[in-house]
């Protein structure tokens, strides 16, 4: 039988959405029994959080000052002094579980499936490779404890309304203090977050300016969506780090993306795969999105964008 | 700080529309343009660009790969690295035993920073780099758009998902570059000829005696779901019928 412990991943006080996506993962390996760690500075409202969770059966927390900031070297030993009783440990494929999941791989002798995006047998995965245009069906030793990150924009969230039971865990390792924190530049907005909303309008290098970008925050607004963008408009400082989409960015499954002035490179569509309905706005019509847009509309931005927006009521 | 070195994978070129072969077994690399990761190549570049302000005396760029992956170190050798050390194997290596070859080489050479791509755009693993911190018991800073060396120390700053996140890290460390760290040179003719003469060490991967890693099996390939091209409209009024149809607006 399987047991796995899922790593939680939160901000210092809540738990991210992402956790809910791992879980359901978790949950469909055959008759599994899931666990998850919470590792703060202050492990109260995080670890409700996730013992609401369905399918969790307990709730573990490691409450340590050294755990006020997330730092790899600083988790990983103490996850890996809490895992020996388990045959599966899963972390998101976020920037958090892509830097602390591969240390906790290292420190136990093991490779680590990377993006899980299917669960065949306990043992058994898919996952995507060179962005996307291939996936593999991987299998790791039957003998050794199973390490992955699991590709969020494949799962939907499991449901709340449980209550796990929460229990603290004392992991006696030494931490380092070679890393330290210094600041987070956040460009943190009132918009819809990107990778969770329904709906996204991104735009590309086309937008030719951050001022011009307008035009997409309006259209975001009126249809109440989040705003995503090319790396090209990011590289060009268009907008800040946090909206790109891609193979480099973020891996979104929205209901509706909406491409403007975006030509549809590979590395920008393994960012959109899973979309519902993808819209595109091109001047070109030989643009590479249009071939995996459902619907399309070959027109210059600056004219079509203001009208979509206007029409919209 | 003296010595940084710097991994380079060969991989197909970024360029190329990867194919699924038709039996399943493999991605088809015949006769398809190969070339440095190219974030392996940006980790480079700041390599050079380090040394270049006197932070630094010398760049020992390493691959672990096929014996062709001597092409993408000569041309680290003429993007400026001092020299090249090749681990040779036939057969691809999994990510630990890499950073156990690196963790070797370090011991061997006295290495003060270890700059590497984020991920590697044939696997896509991102793993490397982390595992080598972990293994080696150094500082990491992932996924670095920018880096600033104090002396002993570095400030780095990492694209997260939730914006820019600083860190200070002691050194020695490891740090995995993103794109938009810098933009790396171009190869000129005469670096080219000057590169020939620049030493590259060729090492059977046997003659490591590293702890090998249960690899991850590769079972099967298959192509992904193609996205059927849809509708074109022609005009806004179009689109947006098209999109009331659907309920999305
Ligand atoms: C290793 C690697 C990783 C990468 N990761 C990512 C990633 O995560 N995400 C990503 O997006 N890219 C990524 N890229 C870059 C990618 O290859 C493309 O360069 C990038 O996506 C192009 O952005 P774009 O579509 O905005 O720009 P362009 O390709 O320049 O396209 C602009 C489009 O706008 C159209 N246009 C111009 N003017 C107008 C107008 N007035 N009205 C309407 N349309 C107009 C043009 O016809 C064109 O199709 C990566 C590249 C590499 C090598």
């Amino acid at each position: 039988m399987s047991k796995v412990l899922v790593v939680a991943e939160h901000d210092g006080s809540v738990l991210n959405p992402s956790v809910a996506k791992v879980v359901a993962c978790a949950a469909s390996i055959d008759s599994a029994e899931i666990e998850v760690v919470v590792l703060a500075s202050n492990v109260g409202a995080i670890a409700q959080e996730a013992a609401q969770l369905e399918h969790v059966s307990r709730v573990l927390t490691i409450e340590r000052p050294e755990n006020d900031y997330a730092i790899a070297a600083v988790l990983a030993p103490q996850i890996v002094a809490m895992c020996s009783d388990y045959t599966h440990v899963f972390g998101p494929s976020s920037t958090y579980g892509k830097d602390v999941m591969p240390q906790v791989a290292a420190l136990l002798g093991v490779n680590q499936v990377s993006d899980i995006m299917a669960v065949i047998d306990s043992h058994t995965f898919k996952r995507p490779v060179y962005a996307g245009s291939g996936l593999a069906t991987v299998e790791t030793p039957a003998d050794s404890i199973v390490i992955g990150t699991v590709r969020i924009a494949s799962y939907s969230s499991v449901a709340e309304g449980n209550s796990a039971s929460i229990e603290s865990v004392d992991v006696a390792v030494e931490l380092p203090t070679h890393t330290r924190f210094i600041e987070l530049k956040s460009g943190a907005s009132d918009r819809p977050d990107l990778q969770t909303s329904a709906k996204v309008v991104a735009g590309g290098r086309a937008l030719g300016s951050e001022d011009n970008f307008e035009l997409i925050y309006k259209l975001a607004d009126k249809l109440g969506a989040a705003v995503g963008a090319s790396r090209a408009a990011v590289d060009a400082g268009y907008v800040p780090n946090e909206v790109q989409v891609g193979q480099t960015g973020k891996i979104i499954a929205p209901d509706l993306y909406i491409a403007i002035g975006i030509s549809g490179a590979i590395q920008h569509l393994t960012g959109i795969k899973d979309a519902g309905t993808i819209v595109a706005i091109n001047k070109d019509e030989e643009a590479p999105i249009f071939e995996v847009a459902d619907i399309g509309l070959v027109a210059d931005l600056f004219n079509a964008v203001p009208e979509l927006t206007e029409a919209l009521d | 700080m003296e010595k940084i070195l710097v991994g380079l994978k060969r991989v197909v070129d970024y360029n190329v529309r990867v194919r699924v072969k038709n039996d399943g077994s493999g991605i088809e690399t015949d006769g398809v343009k190969m070339s440095i990761n190219p974030f392996d190549e940006i980790a480079l570049e700041e390599a050079l660009r380090i040394k270049e302000r006197g932070e630094a005396s010398e760049v020992i760029v390493i691959s672990v790969g096929p014996s062709e992956a001597q092409q993408q170190l000569r041309t680290g050798l003429a993007m400026g690295a001092d020299r090249a050390i090749l681990v040779e194997s036939a057969t691809p290596v999994d990510p630990l035993s890499v950073a156990r070859i690196f963790k070797t080489i370090i011991d061997r050479d006295g290495i003060d920073l270890v700059l590497l791509g984020k991920q590697a755009i044939d696997n896509d693993n991102s793993q490397t780099a982390q595992m080598l911190a972990a293994i080696w018991g150094r500082p990491q800073a992932t996924f670095a758009s920018q880096i600033d060396m104090q002396g002993d120390k570095a400030r780095v700053t990492r694209e997260v998902d939730v914006g820019l996140e600083v860190i200070e890290i002691d050194l020695p460390a490891v740090i995995s570059v993103d794109l938009r760290l810098n933009e790396p040179r171009y190869v000129k003719l005469p670096d080219i000829m000057k590169a020939k003469k620049k030493p590259l060490d060729q090492v059977a991967l046997d003659e490591f005696d590293i702890e090998s890693a249960p690899a991850i099996k590769e079972l099967t390939f298959e192509p992904p779901a193609e996205r059927e091209r849809g509708v074109m409209v022609n005009d806004v009024a179009g689109l947006v019928a098209a999109l009331k149809d659907k309920g999305l607006a």
